[in-house]
């Protein structure tokens, strides 16, 4: 019942975009028709600490957390915050680091969370149609272009 | 495929939303996390919302709205309970005209918080019924089902949630919700509503009937939910250790409890006898299996060492399967700081540097407390900074107690701090005493809320603004300064050092604006002049 549930870990700093980026994610996956949860911790993580957010979706989800151990992917925002996260994933799962796309190639590097979402999109069976529609959703109008061009740069560089 | 109308929200979102389906005509409480976008979000949908300057005030205030006959929510974080509890335990004996829900906004685990307290608790003790919502729909439906109770009983209801139903996102499903609320008026009920003891016996009794009802409807109640499984594995549980537990154990029987007092203890009976073993869920405290048991039900609970923390898959399948060997540490990530240019760097730098006993409070700036500052030595909960720095002065002896210092942020000073003021006035030590209040103009930790002092509603609108250096002066308080730390640092510590060597009572309030407020609110100047 609970198998075809794809879990995914979004972590970094506090400020990042972590949130952003899960919310945005989620949406897509919402979009797509899957049952969805999201789960992260607020508050404290705000000040620039460690932040990650699980989100998960499928048939039908319960916890709305990864079982320890138990990612089938990780995209991670920040370098140092690889290693930390590392023990989430599962064995065979995949890992999507900050170096899986080229900063400088950005037309704003505060886009890289979105960047790195395009290059998990590749892994994932969620339509194009659903991550653009929920990047525009998830993002204010102004920021439409350059994140909509993140998301593609990501999705292009993405190795499979 | 999901339907147009379903949403993913959170439960604090599911909440705000049905409390607007339900015209809920007063939405009142105090910022906290996890509870604070309820407020926020039923203020963006339209609804009225205040912020309170603590949750006693605003248990009060949703009080008066709700023997008024209207709909109230009042929402509040754990511990805001512990504050918001003398009126909880009295207004459940006079009851309400309308409809009055109390959200207490439970952090096992504590994400963001100062303790686990387990406020399943407070129901019991204050005679409430509590509803505990699994997930974001249950959040939206169990909102609606708290005003059913709370008007057909004319009781405050407690809707308890917790950190992971509060801010995960589930899809939500929105539909027509009870019928319309009533119009406000008032109706004179003396003996029903002046708690003078020979009112307030009787009203005990009430109480204790009206309970005796509603454990009755509890026991066929939808709230209370059988799924079917496999009888060699039976699951009492409730709120998020549901979501936990059906994914631990697919195949299992579950009695899902949506009401958690009073506890449906036939029900619980009945499913207990016909599964084997019998296994209660539940995160926190043993609240339901100790009651399960004393009813004289067998049960099996968790062992001691997930009373501890959150639950999560993994622990439910290890209490599951009887597991007490020691559990894998969690990842130890960056510790959060206060943000670069934080005016309450300089404060702490400050403290640190004069050697100060820091008696800290609840905040941002209890951040304070770690390194490069280390400059705090208490935090106990908000205003407790006044009075346990009164205290230290009281018994220290004369070189040590003229280093202690009070450290208060702004809208924790509004919440809690006031009364410790009065203390100093009232009980000063023989040394003085030295209250810093850090204002930066807004409840920066929960994100960013107005509160009495900013001047602002709760939709940063201008009100009547609490003035803390006047409040200080009218107390009779001799010394009292305002200074900008960043943009005088010498002025600030000399000013810090005579104050000290004063056997004087001094209130200095530091004050330079958060640097995300001042960003935030000149987002929203911008948009008030585009709109």
């Amino acid at each position: 019942m609970a198998n075809d549930v794809v879990n995914i870990i979004v972590a970094g700093l506090g400020g990042q975009g972590v949130i952003t980026a899960s919310d945005i994610l989620a949406d897509a996956a919402f979009r797509a028709g899957h049952d969805v949860k999201k789960s992260e911790i607020h508050g404290m993580s705000q000040r620039g600490g460690s932040v990650s957010s699980d989100v998960r979706y499928g048939r039908e989800v319960f916890s709305p957390m990864v079982p320890p151990g138990e990612a089938d992917f990780l995209l991670v925002l920040a370098p140092d915050q690889v290693e930390i996260n590392r023990p989430q994933l599962r064995a065979g799962g995949v890992l999507i680091s900050p170096d899986a796309i080229d900063e400088n190639t950005l037309p704003n590097r505060r886009s890289a969370n979105v960047a790195l979402l395009g290059a998990l999109s590749k892994h994932l069976a969620i339509g194009e149609e659903h991550w653009l529609a929920a990047v525009r959703a998830g993002l204010p109008e102004r920021l439409h272009d350059v994140n909509l061009a993140a998301f593609a740069l990501g999705r292009a560089a993405a190795k499979i | 495929m999901n339907a147009p109308d379903r949403k993913l929200l959170s439960g604090n979102q599911a909440v705000a939303l049905a409390a607007r389906g339900l015209g809920v005509a007063l939405g009142t409480g105090y910022p906290g996390t996890p509870s604070t976008e309820i407020l926020e979000e039923f203020s963006l949908l339209g609804g009225r919302a205040q912020w309170a300057p603590n949750e006693k005030v605003a248990l009060e205030v949703g009080l008066g709205a709700a023997y008024g006959g209207a709909r109230a929510l009042v929402t509040m974080k754990h511990v805001g309970l512990n504050v918001a509890a003398d009126p909880l335990f009295t207004a459940a004996y006079t009851g309400v005209t309308g409809a009055l829900v109390v959200v207490s906004a439970d952090d096992p685990g504590m994400a963001s918080s100062q303790n686990e307290q387990d406020n399943r608790r407070y129901a019991v003790a204050a005679g409430v019924p509590m509803l505990e919502p699994s997930d974001s729909q249950e959040a939206y439906d169990f909102l609606a089902e708290a005003v059913r109770l709370s008007e057909r009983w004319k009781l405050p209801v407690m809707l308890r949630m917790t950190t992971r139903v509060c801010h995960s996102l589930t899809p939500v499903q929105a539909h027509e919700l009870a019928g319309p609320a009533a119009t406000p008026h008032f109706e004179r009920d003396v003996a029903g509503r002046v708690m003078i003891p020979a009112y307030a016996r009787p009203a005990h009794k009430r109480l204790r009937d009206k309970l005796a009802e509603l454990a009755a409807w509890g026991e066929t109640a939808p709230l209370v939910r059988r799924i079917e499984g496999d009888r060699s594995l039976g699951i009492i549980t409730a709120g998020i250790s549901y979501a936990h537990a059906r994914e631990a154990a697919p195949g299992a029987s579950f009695l899902k409890l949506g009401l958690t007092h009073p506890l449906p203890i036939e029900a619980i009976r009945t499913f207990a006898a016909s599964v084997r073993p019998c296994v209660v869920i539940e995160e926190g405290d043993p609240y339901m299996v100790d009651a399960i048991r004393a009813a004289g039900i067998a049960v099996e609970g968790k062992a001691e060492m997930y009373r501890f923390g959150e639950l999560n898959v993994g622990r439910v399948r290890r209490i599951l399967a009887g597991d007490t060997s020691p559990e894998a540490p969690l990842p130890r990530g960056k510790p959060p700081q206060l943000c670069v240019g934080c005016p309450h760097r300089i404060t702490f730098e400050t403290l640190g540097k004069m050697g100060c006993i820091v008696a800290g409070d609840i905040g941002c700036y209890t951040l304070g407390v770690l390194p490069p500052f280390e400059a705090m030595d208490s935090c106990v909960c908000m205003g407790a900074s006044i009075g346990v720095g009164l205290g230290l002065r009281h018994v220290l002896p004369e070189a040590e107690a003229k280093k202690v210092v009070s450290v208060i942020g702004d809208s924790t000073f509004v919440h809690g701090g006031i009364t410790g003021l009065v203390e100093m006035i009232y009980n000063p030590p023989p040394t003085g005493h030295v209250v810093l209040i850090l204002d930066n103009g807004t409840t920066a930790m929960t994100g960013l809320q107005e509160h009495p002092g900013t001047g602002c509603t709760l939709d940063h609108k201008p009100t009547g603004r609490l003035v803390f250096e006047d409040l200080g002066r009218a107390l009779g308080i001799k010394n009292v300064h305002v200074i900008d730390p960043a943009k005088d640092r010498p002025g600030f510590e000399q000013l810090l050092a005579d104050a000290l060597a004063r056997p004087q009572l001094s209130l200095i309030i530091v004050r330079r604006p958060c640097l995300l407020a001042a960003k935030r609110d000149l987002a929203l100047a911008r948009a008030s002049e585009g709109g």
